[in-house]
């Protein structure tokens, strides 16, 4: 028998916490013992190579699957909004952004223009979903965990299909975010250095957990190195250079993108 | 083809009007219900899914006769089995969807042919059953039809936004606190249901194309998930009018005049200029 508890503390500091969380599937444990915790207000980085257990560990935090071994604890009565990497919503489906923000919870038409405009999405609210560029449906992802009045936001890349000048936006929005709301934020990424500013704790995954900590901390430890050390520098180059990138090499997470949409003007 | 038509004349008995009548009105019950739950297998992209539960109609109603109880229920109780089986498969997640279906569809539509093939005392009208007969609805079919649709669009409307919220993300909607497994399974049955209902006036092969051509049909036409319900629903009327006067006129088969009305409706919305759509859309 898995030994697998959710308990809900009363007195606990956290938001939600995980001890010793294994999650296997089939023989191989995607995760092992993995310890994390976020508390109220505070954002955690978890940051990895693929295949490091990024999204399991989050699946697993939010219930979504069931843990081999290991203990989740939530405060009571925590609220979480949470945005997936990739939401596509197939062509035949009618939907426009303020339908898709609707299917979240009931919300006012006011509550909803003003949850829209904090994540500076509010003209697209009559478009529809599937036609709206990569940044602006990360944008109304936001918005719609934003209406749930979370403790915690969970981002599973938060800019996932966003080309470089729009993912330091979206991480400044974060950023605002947790500042506006006092919410606790657990945000999956793929580059340290363009979250570095807005972390305060980087787990950084590797199956297990390779070291964590303070970001400027985590950015010289030689386990981040080790992983790390050739694609942080890949990224730091495409990002002082931001200036005259192209279509070419900022589109390898988009889902489902419109073609011909790059969300910064070239030049 | 043939045997659809004049198994229809050899019940023509009654005045004309009257057989005529009530398969329009089982038609127009039929379309009314499939719109709206259609939406939904296009959405969800579950064409395939409904398929096999049409093939394993044919193992219930073959149930059906063996144990002496109503066609209708057999297909819901075997439509029902082959839903939950599914769900199993999906849970242990060794096959794709699509092989598991065909397993399914295909293993239960055997079974059912070779019960059928035991039962040599009862005539059992293959070709009705493969391509339905709309002409020999009866007035007990018609209850079943709306008693069934009447309950079917209640849970529907009730379940709609959590089905909605979990067709456009299930991650999501799980966090957001629907209780997918419950809902998915409500959504099968409803299906189950609806092509129970369906078998007469269609038949297996075709009751795919009653839940999924008028709902991509009004895709085009529909500006939210409501509005393209209704439409689902009005061209699947249209479909079925329109059938049964090509049948009435031309003495057509009745099921595939419908399917190829709705295939024509559909076609036709495809190829309407771009700007009247979005008027008539947005």
């Amino acid at each position: 028998m898995p030994d697998t508890h959710l308990t809900t503390e009363p007195d606990s500091q956290a938001l939600i916490s995980a001890e010793n969380l294994t999650v296997r599937f089939g023989g191989l444990p995607a995760i092992k013992n993995v310890n994390v915790s976020i508390g109220a207000g505070e954002i955690v980085t978890l940051i990895g190579p693929n295949g490091a257990g990024k999204s399991t560990l989050v699946r697993a935090l939010l219930g979504l699957i069931v843990p081999t071994d290991g203990t989740i604890t939530r405060r009571p009565n925590v609220r979480i909004g949470y945005v997936p990497q990739h939401v596509s919503v197939d062509d035949t489906l009618p939907l426009t952004v303020e339908r898709f923000l609707r299917l979240g919870g009931r919300a006012s038409q006011d509550q909803l223009e003003k949850s829209l405009a904090e994540v500076g999405a509010l003209d697209v609210i009559t478009s529809q979903f599937q036609k709206i560029s990569g940044g602006e449906r990360r944008r109304v992802l936001l918005a719609r965990a934003l209406l749930r009045n979370p403790d915690l936001l969970v981002l599973d890349e938060p800019t996932s299909g966003v080309d470089v000048t729009g993912q330091a936006d979206i991480y400044k929005l974060i950023g605002s975010i947790r500042k506006a709301h006092n919410c606790g934020v657990l945000l999956v990424s793929h580059d340290l250095h363009l979250v570095m500013a807005e972390t305060d704790q980087v787990l950084c995954l590797n199956g297990h957990v390779c070291c964590s900590g303070h970001p400027s901390h985590v950015s010289q430890d030689p386990a981040y190195l080790e992983l790390f050390g050739h694609e942080s520098a890949q990224g730091l180059a495409v990002y002082t250079h931001h200036h005259d990138h192209t279509q070419d090499h900022d589109h390898e997470n988009a889902d489902h993108e419109e073609p011909g949409y790059h969300g910064a003007p070239h030049g | 083809m043939k045997t659809l038509t004049t198994k229809s004349q050899d019940i023509m008995g009654p005045p004309m009007d009257d057989f005529v009548g009530r398969a329009l009105v089982a038609g127009l019950g039929l379309a009314l219900v499939a719109g709206p739950l259609g939406c939904f297998v296009v959405w969800r992209r579950m064409a395939y899914f409904g398929a096999t539960l049409a093939h394993a109609a044919l193992l219930g109603i073959a149930l059906g006769f063996l144990f002496d109880v109503s066609p209708t229920l057999g297909i819901i109780f075997v439509c029902t089995a082959v839903s939950f089986a599914l769900v199993g498969f999906q849970r242990q997640k060794k096959l794709s969807d699509d092989t598991v279906l065909g397993i399914l569809a295909h293993g239960a539509l055997a079974a059912g042919l070779i019960v059928i093939s035991f039962m040599e005392q009862l005539r059992v009208d293959l070709l009705g059953y493969l391509f339905g007969d709309i002409l020999a609805v009866t007035t007990i079919d018609i209850v079943w039809i709306y008693g069934c649709g009447a309950v079917s669009l209640v849970v529907l409307a009730l379940i709609w936004r959590p089905l909605l919220s979990m067709t456009v993300n299930e991650d999501m909607a799980r966090v957001e606190g629907v209780p997918i497994t419950r809902v998915r399974l409500v959504f099968m049955l409803l299906i189950a249901v609806v092509i129970a209902v369906a078998m007469k006036i269609v038949g297996i092969l075709l009751i795919v194309s009653v839940l999924i051509i008028p709902s991509a049909a009004a895709r085009r036409l529909s500006a939210s998930p409501e509005q393209m319900a209704v439409f689902a629903a009005m061209i699947g009327c249209v479909a079925v009018a329109g059938g049964m006067a090509s049948s009435m006129t031309w003495d057509t088969p009745a099921g595939p005049s419908i399917v190829t009305v709705a295939a024509l409706v559909f076609f036709m919305v495809m190829f309407l200029p771009a700007r009247t759509v979005r008027r008539s859309g947005r």
